[in-house]
């Protein structure tokens, strides 16, 4: 895998070997919208949804953020994959600030979000041809490549010619991964990879970010609400909860500093609530922009 | 390999990706594309018929006025296409979720857009001449004089100045999501009124005529006239024009598409919809 992109541009001088994968400091992000329920023509209000953010990723590390709907998770990943401007902090990605070196930032990350997101009428391997040429890989490369990482995520052979919109929500997210990973990333941002997936699909690909840790040198940051999954991926969890971060932890020193068992009580011993997936989405302040 | 060598090949390698994903896309598309190039030849006869309704004219008068409808009626349809391309790059990726992989890959705007357009431009050259050739067999006009050669010259240069007005007109959707891609099809219909579609702007009054004047389908629309009806080469009066707008219209559209990326990226608007 690491062999696709790699020969098409120097990615080892983009990355300053002391500075950590991820290195965070009192990231803040505000949106402005309106409050639904008190009608079309109220007056919008500023909601932060990333405020004073602080942590670091190092090299090689998986760290999982953990969070309700509407926690900041998306964003936080928004803002990692130059698809957000901060108003306010510092975040940058192998020591390149993340709104200055965009274009430095865009060669070392990839991501996987909670939508497969491809052209829908074009098969798997048109869809990853055409995010490998973004990243330099001509035809030749990636005649090659697309069938060898579609197989490394399961991906059956006969199915590659079909179009996205035939394959099962599944399939879509294996085809999610294979894109991410084509371009051999340095980062990998995982925003909800498995979120609406069947329990086996889940697992799959699961197991497929494990695998993907193991050989490769990639770090993962992981935003998911999915606590077991952080639980089996993660070095460190963390907990986002209305744009703060609580901690980033081992889960053990987590639990031990709470006096818990479960990461659901540690949430509740740090937030005095409940870990429900009930909070308002981050993406309602999208979504008002299609209203 | 130099670092410079290296980002200009991956540069365009990365233009050769947008082209290929249009042409992957007009290939599943192909029989939505048979219908709506009928429905472009059914439209364009309406207009070309006007020709044969005017009273008091000789057969020539009635062949040149003819020629000058479907000129006008084909440029039309030729900018349609840029401006839908260039306007939908935007809209496009946006429905079908892949915008943010788009607009976080290590493609400069530069030759994203400029990607988009040299397709549209490809593709809306090859639709006008099936469109120009169907309408004329089908009336039965005659080009005895035709300088082909000159009038896709000139239609190849204006294409340019086409992308650079196309670039500012792709911004919108990004703007507004939801209106913007309406804004870019108000743009190119301004454009064409202005620039004597179906007629000289002479008619117009006098401060849509300046106007005229810096609207490069004018130059592209009198000089393809007078090739196809005349037989005249490519004009330096109509090349020149051309030549200024293309070179100032590209850097133009894209300061106008950095701005509203950059007020997109603030305000979370680079998102997919649905």
């Amino acid at each position: 895998m690491s062999t696709l992109a790699t020969s098409t541009i120097d990615l080892a001088s983009r990355l300053d070997r002391e500075a950590p994968a991820v290195d965070v400091r009192d990231l803040r992000k505000t949106f402005r919208r309106r409050d639904r329920k008190a009608g079309r023509f109220a007056r919008k209000r500023s909601w932060p949804a990333l405020d004073d953010v602080t942590f670091t990723v190092a090299r090689g590390e998986c760290v999982a953020i953990l969070g309700q709907n509407g926690s900041g998770k998306s964003t936080l990943v928004r803002l990692l994959s130059t698809l957000l401007i901060r108003d306010g902090g510092e975040a940058r990605v192998f020591g390149h600030d993340v709104d200055r070196e965009a274009s430095t930032i865009r060669r070392l990350v990839n991501r996987v979000s909670v939508e497969a997101s491809f052209f829908k009428k074009m098969s798997a391997s048109e869809n990853l041809s055409y995010a490998a040429r973004f990243y330099g890989m001509t035809p030749r490369q990636t005649r090659t490549g697309v069938p060898e990482i579609l197989s490394k995520v399961g991906f059956p052979a006969e199915r590659r010619s079909e179009a996205m919109e035939n394959l099962s929500r599944g399939m879509q997210q294996k085809v999610a991964l294979a894109r991410a990973l084509l371009t051999s990333p340095v980062l990998l941002l995982l925003d909800e990879p498995t979120t609406g997936l069947d329990p086996r699909s889940k697992l799959e690909v699961q197991e497929f970010i494990r695998r993907v840790r193991a050989e490769h040198d990639a770090t993962i940051l992981l935003c998911t609400h999915d606590m077991a999954e952080a639980e089996t991926l993660a070095d460190r969890i963390g907990i986002l909860d209305r744009g703060r971060l609580l901690f980033l932890e081992p889960v053990e020193d987590v639990k031990r500093r709470f006096g818990v068992e479960t990461l659901e009580q540690a949430f509740f011993a740090a937030t005095g609530r409940e870990f429900e997936n009930d909070g308002q989405d981050e993406d309602d302040e999208y979504r008002e922009v299609f209203a | 390999m130099s670092e410079f060598a290296l980002e200009t090949r991956n540069q365009l390698v990365g233009l050769f990706g947008i082209v290929e994903r249009n042409m992957y896309l007009t290939k599943r598309y192909f029989l939505w594309d048979i219908a709506f190039m009928i429905w472009t030849i059914a439209n364009t006869l309406t207009i070309v018929f006007i020709a044969r309704a005017i009273p008091g004219i000789t057969p020539a008068e009635e062949n040149t006025a003819a020629t000058a409808l479907l000129v006008g009626a084909t440029i039309w349809a030729f900018l349609g296409i840029i401006f839908e391309f260039m306007t939908e790059t935007v809209a496009w990726e946006r429905w079908e979720g892949t915008i943010e992989y788009t607009f976080m890959a290590p493609l400069s705007r530069l030759v994203h857009l400029f990607g988009q357009g040299a397709y549209a431009v490809l593709y809306g050259l090859i639709r006008a001449t099936i469109l120009f050739f169907a309408v004329a067999a089908f009336i039965g006009i005659h080009m005895p004089d035709a300088n082909f050669g000159a009038a896709f010259g000139l239609l190849a240069l204006a294409s340019l100045s086409f992308i650079g007005v196309g670039i500012m007109t792709s911004v919108l959707p990004l703007i507004s999501p939801e209106k913007g891609a309406q804004l870019g099809f108000v743009c190119q219909g301004v454009m064409l009124v202005v620039s004597g579609v179906y007629y000289s702007v002479s008619v117009m009054p006098e401060w849509m005529q300046w106007l005229s004047k810096i609207s490069p389908a004018t130059y592209a629309l009198r000089g393809c006239r007078n090739s196809i009806i005349n037989g005249t080469g490519m004009v330096w009066a109509d090349v020149w024009p051309l030549l200024i707008i293309a070179v100032l219209a590209t850097p133009i559209g894209l300061a106008v598409f950095k701005v509203g990326e950059r007020h997109a990226k603030k305000h979370g608007k680079l998102k997919r919809s649905g």
